[in-house]
C-alpha cells in the first residue's frame, strides 16, 4: 500500500522540523490561534510561521478557519493520534525484535548450559 | 507532541555474555532485525542491514539495504548504533536515528533495554518503507515461523 507510506513520510517529514513543532506545542496551548499570535510567541517571522502552517495544514496536522479577515488555525486531533500511532509502530517493532532477542539468547543459554552444567552461577 | 524517543526493556533468562552475542554478532542480528548483516561490533564500524525480495522484507524487487553505524561498543554492557542515515553519509544526530541497548545483570538473567531515539527526524522514504515492510510484510507468523526453524535447528537447541 504505497499511499499509506508515502502519508507517512509526509507526516514524518512535517513534524520533523523543530519549528513545526514548537507551532504544535503553541497550538495545543492557544487551542486555536491566527499567524500573528503564534508568531508572537515564537521566535520566528510571521512569514515563516505562515509556511509552516502550509506544510502542517497539507498534511492534515492542523486546519485553517476563515474569521473576518483572519485564518484562525487549530490542531487536528485525529492526525495527531496518527503520529502518536506511528510512534507506537515503532514500539512495537521493538517489542516484536526484543521477544526474538529474547528467545535466541534463551535457546543458547539453554544449550550451554546442558552441555556445561556447573558453568552456571546464580 | 508525539514522544521522539522509544523505550521498552525485556528481561531474558541468560547471561549478559549470551545476550551481548545476540545483539553484536551478524549471523545472530540476521535471526531477530534483517535478513542480512553486515556489520562488526566495535566502535567506528560501518555496516548495513539488508532485508531481502521473500524474506523479512516481504513482497519487494529489490534488496532494501539501511546504513548502520557502531557507536559504542562495550562488552556485556552497552551497545549502541546510528542507522537510517543517507546511504553515504556521515551519521549524526541531524540524519539518523540512535538505538542503545543496556545489559543488565539480574538474578536469572538479563535485563536488556533499548532506547530509539531521534525517530521523527529520519524522514527519508526508505526508512518509512523499512518500517512499514517489517510491520506489515508477511506479519509476524512468518517470523515466528523462521524463528521456530531457526531454534529447532540448533544442535541441542531448546523449543521451549
Amino acid at each position: 500500500m504505497p499511499t499509506a507510506v508515502a502519508e507517512d513520510d509526509a507526516l514524518w517529514a512535517a513534524v520533523a522540523d523543530p519549528t513545526r513543532r514548537r507551532v504544535l506545542d503553541a497550538l495545543l496551548e492557544h487551542g486555536e490561534a491566527t499567524t500573528t499570535t503564534l508568531a508572537e510567541g515564537l521566535p520566528v517571522t510571521r512569514q515563516a510561521v505562515a509556511k509552516h502552517l502550509v506544510v502542517l495544514d497539507r498534511v492534515g496536522l492542523v486546519a485553517g478557519r476563515r474569521s473576518g479577515r483572519e485564518v484562525r488555525y487549530a490542531i487536528r486531533p485525529e492526525r495527531l493520534d496518527d503520529a502518536s500511532e506511528a510512534m507506537a509502530r515503532v514500539a512495537a517493532q521493538w517489542d516484536r525484535r526484543l521477544a526474538r532477542i529474547k528467545r535466541l539468547a534463551e535457546s543458547v543459554q539453554a544449550k550451554a548450559d546442558s552441555e556445561h552444567p556447573t558453568r552456571r552461577t546464580q | 507532541m508525539p514522544a521522539t524517543t522509544v523505550e521498552r526493556e525485556i528481561l531474558i533468562e541468560a547471561a549478559p555474555e549470551v545476550v551481548w552475542s545476540v545483539i553484536t554478532e551478524p549471523e545472530q542480528i540476521s535471526q531477530w532485525f534483517s535478513d542480512d548483516a553486515d556489520i562488526e561490533g566495535r566502535p567506528g564500524a560501518d555496516g548495513s542491514l539488508t532485508w531481502k525480495p521473500g524474506g523479512r522484507g516481504g513482497e519487494k524487487d529489490v534488496d532494501l539495504v539501511v546504513p548502520i553505524r557502531v557507536v559504542d561498543a562495550e562488552p556485556f554492557r552497552r551497545f549502541s548504533f546510528r542507522w537510517n542515515h543517507p546511504d553515504g553519509a556521515s551519521p549524526d544526530e541531524s540524519n539518523s536515528a540512535l538505538v542503545e541497548f543496556s545489559l543488565i545483570e539480574e538474578a536469572g538473567g538479563t535485563r536488556l533495554k533499548v532506547v530509539e531515539s531521534g525517530i521523527d527526524l529520519v524522514t527519508d522514504g526508505e526508512t518509512s518503507r523499512a518500517r512499514y515492510i517489517e510491520e506489515h510484510g508477511h506479519g509476524w507468523g512468518k517470523h515466528f515461523g523462521e524463528l521456530r526453524d531457526y531454534v529447532a535447528s540448533k544442535p541441542g537447541g531448546a523449543t521451549h
